[in-house]
């Protein structure tokens, strides 16, 4: 916007009241971290200590992470099962993303529709019928399973198919009558030019399934197989009373993304500005 | 379809003047056939067999009285007897007057979210900062975030009564555990999860507005007021319908924030279509029954839908 160096000071004004408001906006962060590092007997205080008059950090998180629940191995799984699910998740779509934008073939219009169609179908409609199938193929109760239903989501077909579109049609005809095949083209021009989109992509995959909840509710039962979120309810319900524990428990499920969002943040907003997707 | 197609292939095939390439196009073109099956077949199968045949079986499942337990002999066809008995139980009525009470959080956030991404986009100082601060809740964890919120409303102890009762409240809500604010409570968490998101939409929007119509709002005098209501809100039409439909449907898959903080209580009061069929089916373990009210949601979600295919050429203008 072609607005003067100079300081305006309704507009710090404004931004002023506006950061007021989005500290009230993130006060649950903010209680959730400084009770994290609270004595158990301090935490509903009121007035709200918002510093820590015994500071029981270390304490607290040595509980979370080698306690009874630790939680290292949850994060463990929930790496495993989040970066196999972004790579294979990240693979899948950009093939179809190509497949349906730039190979012309006469079924490739109403196959879009489709698998665009599955998106409206809200994920619990199915539960039951997927439930049955893994218990049949012996993908249940199992990190493969959750991997395998996590990677075959329209989403990523969909927005990656908008940023092949983007891709100049003449690329592929000049690669074409060079006697490159479809498999060359994609490999040496389509993808390289849609990269940061598939980056953008795999930032928010890996977001949405360090975060889910219901696939992992449904699909695991073994204690040790346990992901993030399922932990997280499982140490709630386990610790009772123990806000403190709780707390430090919520900030370390929450931290990793923090650090990948703000680290990707230009990226991961564009995105959704862009596809305009939903997790 | 993209304008550079090759020539379908009975057309070619008759020309015999032209050059000696002619006779391959047909070739071209089944190679081209064959090589999108290749690319997309990866996904497509997937979509079969995870999406589009549970589909299925939920359609078929739901004219059945089955559970788990039985194994595949103790499926009984009752036709339409689920869908009956759906009309006469209050749980299932009350999760659905819950779901469409729940709509109500859209345009709620929708608007704290406009008026939010207009003051960042145009009056502020620092945008980087409130685009993120805003989007914190997004990429949370939900599950410790309802952890948190469970505390933070907890009834006797929990904070935000305790600042109500110094503002004067001496009775504040139970929240999630009053079963006439529960799903309140839930709606405004749900708010303050959404408006990240978007916030974030909005302004992609703000910013593909023309600077020419503000330019001429200028000349005309107009205050910063007329400057939202004639130019603003009409121009993010296409951007607010958008949200309204991802958001409805949106509304009609909100499961984990109840299956962490209340789990449909207390008394039903936070039931949703999505809670009760999960209650059914994994619960209950009546699969025929659950399955019926997957039925019910697939209708619902085309419903809705077909009436966004409808409203978008009357409602969406410039």
């Amino acid at each position: 916007m072609p607005l003067s160096r100079k300081f305006d000071w309704r507009r710090g004004l404004i931004t002023v009241i506006m950061l007021a408001l989005s500290i009230v906006f993130l006060l649950p962060f903010i209680w959730m971290l400084v009770t994290s590092f609270k004595m158990e007997n301090e935490v509903f205080d009121y007035p709200i200590r918002w510093w820590p008059k015994h500071w029981h950090a270390i304490e607290n998180y040595k509980e979370v992470w080698a306690g009874r629940y630790p939680f290292y191995r949850y994060y463990l799984n929930s790496i495993i099962v989040a970066v196999c699910t972004t790579i294979i998740s990240a693979g899948v779509s950009s093939l179809a993303a190509y497949g349906f934008s730039k190979v012309n073939f006469k079924a490739s219009k109403w196959l879009f529709m489709i698998v665009l169609a599955t998106y409206m179908v809200p994920s619990q409609a199915i539960l039951v019928p997927q439930f049955i199938l893994y218990r049949n193929i012996n993908l249940f109760d199992s990190h493969l399973g959750l991997i395998i239903i996590g990677s075959f989501s329209v989403l990523g077909t969909f927005m990656l198919r908008q940023f092949f579109m983007g891709v100049s049609q003449e690329y592929i005809e000049s690669a074409k009558l060079d006697g490159a095949g479809h498999f060359r083209i994609f490999w040496s021009i389509g993808f390289p030019l849609v990269k940061p989109a598939v980056a953008t992509y795999a930032i928010l995959r890996f977001i949405w399934t360090w975060n889910d909840y219901q696939n992992p509710l449904i699909f695991l039962r073994t204690d040790k197989l346990f992901t993030l979120p399922l932990a997280m309810q499982k140490f709630t319900s386990m610790s009772g009373e123990f806000y403190s524990l709780i707390m430090a428990a919520a900030v370390s499920a929450i931290l990793p993304l923090f650090i990948i969002f703000v680290i990707g943040q230009k990226s991961v907003i564009e995105g959704i500005a862009v596809g305009g997707v939903k997790g | 379809m993209d304008p550079q197609s090759p020539q379908p292939a009975a057309t070619t095939s008759s020309a015999r003047t032209a050059e000696p390439k002619q006779p391959r196009r047909g070739s071209l073109q089944r190679g081209e056939t064959l090589s999108g099956f290749l690319f997309v077949s990866p996904m497509l199968i997937g979509v079969f067999v995870l999406v589009l045949l549970p589909i299925i079986a939920t359609m078929a499942l739901s004219f059945a009285d089955w559970n788990f337990i039985q194994g595949w002999d103790g499926i009984k066809w009752v036709g339409f007897e689920n869908f009956r008995n759906l009309l006469d139980d209050p749980m299932f009525l009350r999760s659905v007057r819950n779901n469409l009470i729940f709509l109500l959080a859209v345009p709620v956030y929708m608007l704290i979210s406009m008026v939010l991404a207009v003051l960042i986009d145009r009056y502020v100082y620092l945008k980087g900062y409130f685009k993120v601060a805003y989007f914190m809740p997004y990429v949370s964890n939900i599950v410790a975030v309802a952890v948190v919120w469970m505390v933070l409303f907890q009834p006797s102890y929990g904070p935000v009564n305790e600042v109500l009762r110094t503002f004067g409240f001496s009775n504040p809500p139970k929240w999630l555990a009053d079963p006439d604010y529960a799903l309140v409570s839930i709606m405004l968490i749900t708010v303050w999860i959404s408006i990240g998101f978007n916030m974030i939409i909005y302004i992609a929007g703000l910013q593909s507005i023309p600077r020419d119509l503000y330019e001429a709002a200028d000349i005309d005098g107009a205050n910063a007021w007329t400057k939202f209501t004639r130019v603003t809100f009409p121009m993010l039409s296409p951007t607010s319908f958008f949200l309204l439909v991802t958001g409805i449907i949106s509304t009609f898959k909100v499961f984990d924030i109840i299956a962490v903080t209340t789990l449909g209580g207390p008394f039903g009061s936070t039931s949703l279509m999505v809670w009760y069929l999960y209650d059914q089916a994994f619960n209950n373990l009546k699969i025929g029954y659950a399955s019926s009210v997957a039925a019910v949601l697939f209708l619902f979600v085309m419903l809705i839908t077909a009436g966004q295919w409808a409203a978008q050429k009357k409602w969406v203008n410039y």
